[in-house]
């Protein structure tokens, strides 16, 4: 059963994949997509219902990071109940309404994407038992929602609002993030149950203030608490589906949400007291003063969104059983009638051009039936009676009466919350009496009308639930406030009645007079207005935010300037001297105390007979001619690259003096496509550098670079002739046994260390694929010789002797890849003799050439390898062995013998693909490059097919 | 015979230092795979100097040298090809994109 509860999140994440491809065939078809989805997760949180509704708690857990205490554990309670209705039932109003609002242009693939991403965000943190799974969630509705808010990302003021809503409450997660991990230490779990049952322990911890401060900064940042609300009035910059769901019932309630999860855990002290109700007092008056004042009616709207967070903090902060009832209730309306507000309000934007309540008047008289619809909704906004809003006032004034915290001044909060509902009854009638009445439209886009049919649909549910709440709110709600009040209480649920009619008493009268009140206020407003503009014009302007954002990539700009100076040598050159410092310091240190600073040590050296002597001397003459002929000449760069294709033969030449034939062989082919790289590269650098640097900085380098030389030099020695120990015997004596293979090399490539292996070649791949992302749709013009110039570039000799090479090299490679296991050779050796074999032939005969007869698409070829390589690895879990476990035996093949036929084998031929594909992929890249570069100057090219068998002029070079 | 590797190591090292610490991107290229010489010398030589034992479990091959270093300084190999590529390609588009083929560097010390 509790699977269900994961189900559920599935099933939206699934939508969010598949909303985009069903984009492709239509809007209808991705909207459908998006819906199924979300009613999908309402059906399988269905069976869970009854059980939530009796109050038990289903949780379900599976470990995921035990060690840190992080699991995937779920619950499911009233609460989650609650907030998984609406975020899944506004959800599902949203999907229909925006398939109405947004342009038909908009193919609305990433709007139900990333809307089904931040829903499951959001249910993810109704649902999470363990409190780090509920920062994960709440980390990917602050991602989802930045990028729902930048949703017309080539409007300038949606990507600052965007990146402020980001920068606030993801900065708020990481303060929660704190929180979190000192509430799991105090509590000594990171579990809901546990931590909800630890209330005591909790608030007796010394660590309990932090904590709270914590954690509430993240609630508050979240639901927009003043003074970190800005974001949120700029986040309307977003369409507005996104601002009805963000805005209503989702992203600024789950700080809300977390406050009355909490609740148990946390309050009870003074500290939550005075934090949290004087937060949401400040936050209920303050949106509720400035939604009046603005122009734009989603502006005033974001502000009474603010005042009614602030509302519901102030109920969890006041801190009565009572009052949690009323704050849980509060969410519940809130969520209704401002997600029809809003939507309503997009219909008048989307019907009138604009949101400028100075120009839209009168609408009454054009679309009477939306009106109808909006002026229900602003009323039950402003707590008239019949309508769902007045309940929970109602149930706020009860509350401020006579609260236990302020003694003799019982008079103090019954004021407060009279002016705050007058305050709220003003912006609602200027929100009504503006848009709807008040005298004809001025100058509008367009002429108002009626919207479609179904774009109203979402709004008239709404409504209706408002009315349906308001006059019958036992018979509505009832049962779900109960179950979601007391998850949020632990079960301790207070006595209470839901009604309408309460008798005439002191909240009746408190909620009479705020309305009256509220009428006249909004009346009077132009004095209002005057006396804002007058005093406090700059309130509600997010400049401080901006002014410290712009300080802070400042000052980071400074630090990265300071510490990444652009020039390599910059920072080699300290790093250098420090090392041979180190390095010398060691040295004469232990030479004080006492330890022989003899070099060579007592170790025989290995035997060797004068010709290999012979052979090494005359290869350290060739290396040190190569390697100071590329210093020398490092300026002229065809030299220098000859001279460093010498340096790169001595060394495969070492190789192979020192038994080593992989290693040669690698190094040797190596080196062909090495140079041939650089050769490619060479067409596009001066092939002289300009100036010569100063004297004196090559002389210092030239002391830095020889003291380095010495010391690696002296230190190879000393290691060389010290007594040796390995624990390579192990892999000597295994390599038949247990890998089926007599190349100790390769077995331990493809098996005793196929991990590392995996590793390797998928290092190779991104740096192939790097390249290939540097370097792709670069135009560059060629230094040396041009193109044009270049009369010959695909001597007819060098290709009729290359072609017939061809299958030579490729049965070469194919059979040092089969004997690899046995004898030198195996997957990166044959690979780079294939890719040899290839590139000789895009350069005798020209890359069109070779394309049109052996059309290779590298990056696939790269992640065919990759792919079979993990697989190998991954076939041995079939067989209940650990990953890369290898299997094998001998087949005996004709002509070529003896094959091990290994899954080491497979994987071998894994490496291949990938060796292939990079060094191809690199390759054919820079050669493009140069034809490109061709292409634009325009010589003439002929297409390929038309002479296959004689030399082509397009080229490669 | 230690004595000459040895050498060679320093050489490569000595040069390849002295190449990475220029100011054109291509000199650091040469230098690096330079220093990917000594690097994978270096590696190699733990395994000490043997010759005529290669890791082969073939008749014929008495002895045998150290495959576990020889193993490490293959993948070494191909890798350093991956980031000479990656470099090259890299000093290619520094240079479509600013024009130039040195490391911006306005403070000649």
């Amino acid at each position: 059963m509790s699977v269900l509860i994961v189900l559920a999140l599935m099933a939206l994440l699934a939508g969010a994949g598949f909303a985009p491809i069903a984009a492709r065939f239509g809007r209808v078809q991705a909207s459908q997509t998006a819906a199924a989805a979300l009613v999908a997760a309402l059906a399988l949180l269905a069976p869970l219902v009854p059980e939530a509704m009796s109050g038990q708690v289903v949780v379900a857990s599976w470990s995921w990071l035990p060690e840190w205490g992080l699991d995937l554990a779920f619950r499911f309670d009233g609460l989650s109940l609650l907030f998984a209705l609406l975020i899944l039932g506004i959800g599902l109003l949203i999907v229909l309404y925006a398939s109405y609002y947004l342009p038909v242009s908009d193919r609305m693939g990433r709007f139900l994407g990333l809307l089904l991403v931040f829903a499951a965000g959001m249910l993810g943190i109704v649902l999470s038992e363990n409190i780090l799974l509920l920062l994960v969630f709440w980390e990917i509705t602050s991602v989802t929602s930045f990028l729902l808010i930048a949703y017309k990302y080539e409007a300038h003021d949606a990507r600052i609002a965007a990146r402020m809503a980001l920068a606030v409450t993801g900065g708020g997660g990481l303060a929660m993030l704190a929180g979190f991990l000192l509430l799991g230490h105090i509590a000594g779990s990171f579990e809901l149950s546990d931590i909800l049952a630890r209330g005591a322990q909790i608030r007796a911890h010394p660590l309990y203030a932090p904590t709270l401060l914590l954690i509430l900064l993240g609630a508050f940042t979240k639901s927009a608490q003043f003074p970190l609300h800005f974001w949120l009035p700029n986040a309307m910059a977003a369409p507005t589906p996104v601002s009805a769901y963000l805005h209503s019932a989702t992203m600024v309630k789950a700080g809300v949400f977390l406050i009355a999860r909490l609740h148990p855990a946390l309050a009870g002290t003074e500290l939550w007291f005075g934090l949290v109700s004087s937060v949401g007092a400040a936050t209920f008056v303050y949106g509720a003063y400035v939604a009046l004042l603005k122009h734009d009616f989603k502006g005033l709207l974001a502000y009474s969104t603010i005042s009614h967070l602030g509302l519901i903090t102030l109920l969890f902060g006041l801190d009565t059983p009572l009052s949690v009832v009323a704050g849980v209730f509060h969410i519940i309306n809130h969520a209704i009638f401002k997600a029809s507000l809003f939507m309503a309000a997009g219909i008048i934007d989307h019907e009138c051009g604009t949101r400028d309540m100075r120009r839209i008047n009168g609408l009454f008289k054009y679309m009477p039936y939306t009106a109808t619809l909006g002026i229900v909704a602003a009323g039950a906004m402003a707590g008239v009676p019949l309508l769902n809003g007045f309940l929970s006032k109602e149930m706020f004034f009860a509350e401020t009466i006579e609260h236990p915290h302020f003694g003799i001044h019982t008079w103090v909060l019954p004021v407060f919350a009279t002016i705050a509902g007058m305050l709220s009854v003003a912006y609602s009638t200027r929100f009504i009496h503006d848009v709807f009445f008040n005298g004809e439209p001025i100058n509008l886009p367009r002429s108002p009308h009626e919207p479609p049919r179904w774009m109203r649909f979402p709004v008239e549910i709404l409504v209706l639930l408002c009315v349906a709440v308001g006059i019958a709110p036992q018979l509505s709600v009832g049962p779900l406030l109960d179950a979601a009040a007391g998850a949020a209480l632990l079960g301790k649920l207070p006595h209470f009645e839901l009604a309408v009619w309460h008798g005439f008493s002191l909240p009746l009268v408190m909620s009479f007079v705020a309305l009256a009140a509220g009428i006249v206020y909004y009346v009077n407003r132009r004095f209002l207005f005057e006396l804002h503009e007058r005093y406090l014009p700059d309130l509600q302007s997010p400049v401080a935010f901006e002014r410290v954002y712009q300080a802070m990539t400042a000052v980071a700009g400074k630090v990265m300037a300071l510490v990444d100076s652009g020039a390599p040598r910059r920072y080699l050159a300290p790093l250098l001297v420090f090392a041979i410092a180190l390095g010398l310091w060691a040295y004469w240190s232990a030479h004080l105390t006492g330890v022989s600073l003899a070099l060579a040590g007592t170790a025989a050296g290995a035997p060797a007979g004068p010709v290999v002597q012979a052979l090494a001397l005359a290869g350290l003459a060739a290396l040190a001619a190569g390697c100071l002929g590329v210093v020398a000449c490092h300026r002229q760069r065809l030299l220098a690259i000859i001279f460093m294709s010498v340096v790169g033969l001595v060394v495969s030449m070492t190789f192979v003096l020192l038994s080593a034939p992989d290693l040669a062989l690698t190094q040797i082919s190596v080196e062909v496509v090495t140079i041939v790289v650089m050769l490619l590269a060479l067409r596009f650098l001066p092939a002289r550098a300009e100036a010569a640097e100063p004297r004196g900085r090559r002389l210092r380098d030239m002391a830095l670079a020889g003291l380095a030389g010495g010391g690696v030099a002296a230190l190879s020695y000393a290691m060389l002739t010290r007594p040796f120990e390995t624990i390579s015997n192990f892999y000597l004596a295994n390599a038949v046994p247990g890998g089926g293979g007599a190349n100790a090399v390769n077995v331990i490539l493809v098996d005793f260390r196929g991990f590392d292996t995996l590793g390797e070649i998928t290092v190779l791949a991104m740096a192939a694929l790097g390249a290939h992302a540097l370097v792709s749709g670069l135009r560059l013009s060629p230094y040396a010789g041009s193109a044009s110039r270049e009369a010959d570039r695909h001597p007819i000799m060098l290709a009729m002797l290359v072609r017939p090479l061809l299958p030579l090299a490729l049965a070469v490679s194919l059979y040092i890849l089969l004997r690899g296991h046995n004898l030198p050779g195996g997957g990166f050796i044959a690979g780079l003799v294939t890719s040899v074999a290839l590139i000789l032939q895009y350069i005798a005969c020209g890359i069109d050439f070779g394309r049109a007869r052996l059309p290779l698409d590298q990056p696939r070829l790269i992640a065919a390898g990759l792919a079979i390589a993990g697989a190998t690895g991954a076939a041995s879990w079939l067989f209940g062995a650990p990953f890369l476990t290898s299997a094998h035996g001998h087949v005996h093949l004709p002509l070529i013998g003896d094959v091990e036929l290994a899954s080491a084998m497979l994987f071998d031929l894994g490496v291949y693909l990938v060796v292939v594909g990079g060094t191809l992929l690199v390759l054919t890249e820079l050669g493009a490059l140069s034809r490109r570069e061709l292409g634009a100057e325009g010589p003439t090219q002929e297409p390929v097919s038309q002479k296959p068998a004689t030399r082509e002029p397009a080229s490669w070079s | 015979m230690e004595l000459i590797v040895a050498a060679g190591i320093g050489l490569l090292t000595a040069c390849g230092l002295y190449l990475v610490l220029r100011a054109e991107t291509f000199s650091v290229v040469f230098g690096l795979t330079l220093l990917s010489y000594a690097v994978n010398l270096v590696l190699f030589a733990s395994g000490r100097l043997v010759a005529n034992a290669p890791p082969l479990l073939i008749e014929g091959v008495a002895r045998h040298t150290d495959p576990l270093p020889q193993a490490l300084v293959l993948t070494a190999i191909v890798i350093s090809f991956g980031m000479t590529a990656y470099l090259v390609a890299l000093a290619l588009r520094a240079k479509g994109e600013s024009g130039r083929d040195g490391f911006d560097d306005g403070d000649p010390t």
